[in-house]
């Protein structure tokens, strides 16, 4: 049941590079990374991919497939007529390092501005307790694989390379939510992600939360309700009131602004 | 300069070179223009009905638009009085803030028209024409922050809403009965019916706030310690998935019941009347 794709697939560096069109013979069942693979084997030794897993795990596959952010891996060839040309191209937020290989350090240079989770001193029998229902709430933004396709996504970064330094991107948003929810945290971060991470730069145009290959509903469980935890601490003056005369919920108590 | 049309963004000096603004090859734009030609119509149409002034009573029903009549408003469209009984526009215009601006300020909404108005993006993976790019941080921008004040607005005009639900329920006096006439007991008509239709789409759009769903419970660190709080919020949580749904069905059922006013008001059709 094989037939021949015809591949279109971007070559090139920081110098230059164009797409180059390719026909590979594929099989039913495959992925858009087996047919790469194949490329890669039998017609262009030299194609730089960048890839682990194969079971939409790692997160090292991220590309953009007919123009749209996915994990090779996770792209079944019978998403695609067989007659179409599927398009394959590096991420195009990141600078290019060669081929579908990017340069993703933003990531992790994001990812060290973001003050760790600070646990509270330890029960007198030397554990820690959370409630199940509190443990369940993180659940979803634990299963971040970290392939970056939502920052790649994001029109703040990807089409406003100045926006770089100023703006953390959803999936660091993701964890600045998952860390003020945690109800052992100590640190207060509503502040640290408006300004310096740049909350206030999502227009919430849930492209994040359409790439997401683990299906976090990123906008709508994180990015949003971070969004009302900082109008809490920065722009509802009842807020500011109720904490003034006593009468809120002693949430951020214990907590520290960080 | 900075964009994905010019020498940064997606065409920027590290990026790899490729020309396309996206490379997307279906109909990505499909679902903007819908956005912008069905908004668009509807704010054309709130906006020559606002301005109206006129045909917004045909007794029971009050058009949404214009509830609470707060100006100078025909006989018996006016349930809580006319404080405002000295304004010279369409009484429709002191109200309108409040919807307005809850659906202006609405997560969903400013998705949607930053999408299809804004262009910024137009879709995902299509690169933004816009030059420079700072979304809400700024003014007029950040005041998007105050979504939750006109949702306690929003709160108040479903209540009221609902209040003109009750209403359109009244009694009907003989000469609005088809045929023989009733004239005692409760009525209902096709009025009743869509305004009924109408206000349980508000209450689910209203409900399924994101804002809403903060407010109950989502601001919580410790669901463990507020169970009545944390079951709220579930529910919130679940209507909250359909919020972009109820949005849309609430625009159309909003004009529905207006332009129903509006058609029985102009004499132009008659109350379809169950009982």
């Amino acid at each position: 049941m094989g037939y021949e794709l015809k591949l279109r697939v971007w070559r090139g560096d920081q110098d230059g590079g164009d797409l180059g069109d390719y026909a590979v013979e594929v099989s039913e069942g495959e992925v858009v990374l087996d047919a790469l693979h194949r490329l890669q084997a039998t017609q262009a030794g030299d194609l730089a991919i960048r890839w682990n897993c194969k079971a939409g795990k790692c997160g090292s596959c991220s590309a953009e497939i007919n123009g749209r952010p996915r994990l090779l891996c996770m792209t079944r060839l019978s998403d695609f007529d067989p007659a179409e040309t599927i398009t394959v191209t590096p991420m195009r937020t990141f600078p290019v390092i060669r081929d579908l290989v990017t340069d993703v350090s933003f990531n992790y240079e994001k990812a060290r501005e973001l003050p760790s989770f600070a646990p509270p001193p330890r029960d007198a029998d030397g554990k820690r307790r959370m409630a199940q229902v509190d443990v369940e709430r993180g659940q979803e933004f634990r299963k971040c694989i970290e392939c970056f396709l939502c920052q790649d996504v994001c029109h703040v970064v990807r089409d406003h390379d100045d926006n770089k330094p100023a703006f953390a991107g959803p999936r660091f948003f993701l964890r600045y939510a998952e860390l003020d929810m945690h109800p052992l945290d100590t640190h207060d971060r509503r502040e640290l992600a408006q300004g310096a991470a740049g909350l206030g730069m999502c227009n919430i145009t849930k492209c994040c939360t359409e790439v997401c290959p683990e299906g976090i509903k990123i906008t709508d469980n994180a990015i949003i309700p971070m969004k009302e935890r900082v109008v809490d601490r920065r722009f509802d003056p009842l807020v500011w009131l109720g904490s003034k005369i006593g009468i809120r919920t002693k949430d951020y108590d214990g907590r520290t602004e960080v | 300069m900075s964009t994905g049309q010019g020498s940064t963004g997606v065409r920027g000096p590290t990026r790899a070179r490729i020309e396309a603004r996206t490379l997307r090859t279906d109909r990505w734009w499909q679902a903007p223009l819908t956005t912008f030609v069905v908004f668009s119509a509807f704010v054309v149409y709130a906006t020559v009905r606002a301005f109206m002034g006129t045909d917004y009573y045909a007794k029971p029903y009050l058009s949404p638009f214009y509830s609470p009549c707060l100006g100078d408003c025909v006989e018996g469209a006016s349930d809580f009085g006319q404080p405002f009984g000295w304004f010279p526009l369409s009484a429709a215009l002191i109200i309108l803030v409040f919807p307005l601006g809850f659906r202006m300020t609405c997560y969903y909404y400013r998705k949607s028209y930053y999408r299809a108005f804004w262009l910024s993006p137009p879709a995902c993976g299509v690169a933004e024409p816009h030059a420079s790019y700072t979304g809400e941080s700024r003014f007029p921008l950040v005041l998007q922050n105050a979504h939750r004040y006109f949702w306690y607005a929003a709160i108040v005009v479903g209540l009221i809403l609902t209040f003109d639900v009750v209403l359109a329920f009244r009694p009907m006096p003989g000469e609005y009965a088809i045929g023989d006439g009733e004239t005692g007991g409760v009525h209902m008509g096709l009025g009743t019916l869509l305004m009924i239709v109408n206000i349980v789409l508000i209450w689910l759009y209203t409900l399924s706030c994101h804002s809403c769903r903060h407010a109950v419970g989502g601001r919580l660190r410790h669901f463990s310690k507020h169970p009545v709080r944390y079951r709220l919020w579930t529910w919130v949580s679940r209507l909250n998935v359909h919020h972009g749904r109820f949005a849309w069905y609430s625009l159309f059922s909003v004009a529905l019941v207006d332009l129903y006013v509006l058609l029985l008001a102009t004499g132009t059709i008659q109350d379809l009347r169950f009982f």
